[in-house]
């Protein structure tokens, strides 16, 4: 047992400077995209209007002045220690986790994150949740009754959700709930400390909306993968051993069919973060989709790069969390060095 | 789906194709999706000869198709004779028109990043898979960081960097067929890795062939019929996000027509004029599944392993 639980250290440790090392990367392709390439970021940063005293000071400001390679280094020693702009009585310091300064918003960028993050994560988490439940139910019912009436409703409504837009779905779910029923409201946000409950009932539409689109290529990808995992060896051997019918499906059956579900999850994490931004637009909600869309519009290049860099991060720790759990999931899946 | 594919079944070559068709015509759902797809690539082309017919272009404004709120004047957001769609809200412009050349855009942008992404995605995966190594192991790597990555986010910043006078549509081609690449590459290595043991390529390689000479004249023939299944079912997502990016008024331009900037527009008038936001909404719709049915159709008369599990 004691040499299980080095092997897992071995793998968790693995898996981190795996990770660490694809966030650098990732750091510096997006640094050289996002301010190498445009031959005036100090004009981009500079928003609209910009003012030539404005511009001097955004150069100096952000360091434009200094070697790319000095500029670089700044930036990521920013993410993890935090750094000063400018210098004497107008320097502002932002402190780590620092993705930049906007100069237009006149706020840290990890500061206007923080403040449009609880509107995301609302609606990605929710949206998940329903999605891995009605998907892999779904998935799971389809294949018991494989061939059934049931079997081609659940396949037959997954295909349409595979190919509808989230954005026409959820337009369409405002148009009945919202205006022609009245049962829930047609958009908006409401922060979940001033009135769960309202928060709960804004949120419904949006979950849903995606849950349809994602879930069903769950349902899809579940129902393949029970049907194969089902005529297994091992559940001929768990049902000769006299287990109840629920046992097998559920700890036989299910637990190997969800494997490659976790994975393509895992994958599907950047798709949820886009899907967040589609809904916030489609349901008028101020949310980390909308401060993104607002910073390339005023051409607000800070905000533009470092929510990037931040969402890029994100998403490897994320894919991260997925692997380890993947790693309890599958006793297969042990140290892969 | 991927697993069947990768599991290197390979078929034949002409037989492969011609059978494949045959199949096809056999299969109702994907021989209607190929009919959907048809008549939606026609009318893009003949947009021009279409909008003939009722004499309207996706640019005039017609502002006397509106009522004093902006909103189209008469039954279902202004359908008659002459703007069987109905009229654009605030603009009048009429929205048969606009969603006839939103087909061009749709079709052009989504074929057009997917032939991009086919190409990359082919030529990396070729070559990984074949000369394998520490090549392959970083390819693998990249493959899989971009396929967990938050696309659409990078998609939306990196239309804030580029030139204003950078050529849009061009652009939004550039980006979107950009992301698409890994797909393609993961299955085609998968196939070539396959295929590389298999003695036809010893026996080229024994016969002096160069590596070039067994990718191009050897390989890729084999994996031909997988890239094509691919490509299907890689246009309708293609498709997709140029309208997304359109919805989010990042994609294509005004007043260039696009199926997403439409639907982007019909929020603020989904109450008022639900028509204005159905018709572009339904043939974004129709068009992708179509596409997906006509991929799963292909890829079940190509892989007969996945038909027995579909069915």
């Amino acid at each position: 047992m004691k040499s299980s639980v080095a092997r897992m250290i071995g793998f968790v440790a693995y898996r981190l400077l795996g990770m660490l090392i694809v966030l650098l990367i990732i750091a510096a392709i997006t640094y050289i995209i996002f301010y190498l390439l445009p031959t005036n970021p100090a004009r981009l940063s500079c928003g609209k209007p910009c003012t030539p005293e404005n511009l001097q000071r955004v150069k100096e400001f952000m360091g434009y002045n200094s070697p790319w390679y000095t500029q670089f280094w700044d930036f990521l020693r920013g993410i993890v220690v935090g750094r000063t702009y400018g210098s004497g009585a107008d320097a502002i310091v932002c402190p780590g986790p620092c993705f930049g300064y906007s100069f237009r918003l006149n706020d840290t960028v990890t500061n206007l994150i923080l403040s449009r993050f609880p509107v995301t994560a609302s609606i990605a988490v929710g949206a998940a949740i329903v999605w891995l439940l009605f998907g892999v139910a779904g998935g799971v019912i389809a294949a018991l009754k494989r061939g059934t009436a049931i079997d081609r409703g659940v396949m037959g409504v997954a295909i349409a959700g595979v190919s509808a837009p989230s954005y026409l779905v959820g337009l369409l779910a405002i148009l009945l709930f919202g205006f022609t029923l009245g049962w829930l409201p047609t958009g908006g946000y409401v922060p979940f400390a001033q009135n769960p409950l309202e928060w709960f009932t804004h949120l419904i539409l949006p979950w849903c909306t995606l849950a349809f689109i994602s879930g069903a290529i769950y349902a899809r990808l579940t129902r393949g993968q029970m049907i194969e995992a089902m005529s297994e060896d091992y559940i001929r051997t768990a049902r000769a051993k006299g287990l109840r019918e629920s046992s097998v499906v559920f700890r036989h059956g299910l637990r190997n069919a969800l494997i490659p579900v976790v994975t393509i999850f895992g994958l599907d994490l950047g798709a949820l973060l886009g899907g967040a931004v589609i809904a916030e637009k489609i349901f008028s909600m101020q949310g980390l989709g909308a401060l993104l869309l607002d910073a390339v519009s005023s051409l607000d290049l800070p905000v533009v790069v470092g929510f990037t860099m931040f969402s890029a991060f994100l998403i490897v720790f994320a894919n991260f969390v997925v692997d380890l759990i993947y790693g309890v999931l599958d006793p297969r899946v042990k140290v892969r060095t | 789906m991927t697993t069947t594919l990768e599991a290197g079944e390979v078929s034949g070559r002409k037989t492969g194709f011609r059978q494949v068709v045959v199949q096809l015509r056999h299969d109702r759902w994907a021989f209607t999706s190929a009919i959907v797809i048809a008549v939606f690539v026609l009318a893009a082309v003949f947009a021009p000869v279409l909008t003939l017919v009722t004499g309207q272009d996706p640019y005039t404004y017609h502002l006397s198709a509106l009522n004093n709120s902006g909103a189209p004047a008469g039954f279902g957001g202004g359908i008659s004779a002459t703007h069987w769609f109905g009229v654009e809200p605030l603009t009048g412009r009429d929205l048969f028109s606009i969603v006839l050349y939103g087909a061009r855009t749709s079709l052009g942008v989504g074929i057009s990043a997917t032939i991009l992404s086919v190409a990359v995605g082919v030529l990396v995966g070729l070559t990984a898979g074949f000369f394998g190594g520490w090549y392959d192991r970083i390819v693998s790597r990249i493959i899989d960081v971009m396929f967990g990555f938050p696309s659409l986010v990078f998609m939306i910043s990196l239309t804030a960097i580029v030139a204003a006078t950078f050529p849009r549509p061009v652009l939004i081609v550039l980006v979107i067929g950009f992301f698409g690449w890994p797909a393609v590459a993961r299955v085609v290595r998968g196939q070539t890795l396959s295929l590389r043991e298999r003695n036809f390529v010893t026996a080229s390689t024994a016969m002096g062939a160069g590596s070039w000479h067994v990718l191009i004249r050897q390989l890729l023939p084999n994996v031909s019929a997988t890239i094509i299944v691919y490509a299907t079912i890689l246009i309708p997502s293609m498709i997709g996000v140029e309208a997304a990016l359109s919805f989010l008024g990042v994609g294509v331009p005004p007043p260039t027509p696009s199926w997403g900037r439409s639907i982007g527009d019909a929020i603020a008038w989904v109450q008022t004029d639900p028509l204005y936001l159905v018709f572009p909404g339904g043939a974004l719709f129709l068009i992708t599944l179509a596409f997906n049915g006509l991929g799963d159709g292909l890829r079940d008369a190509l892989d007969p392993r996945s038909r027995g599990k579909l069915s």
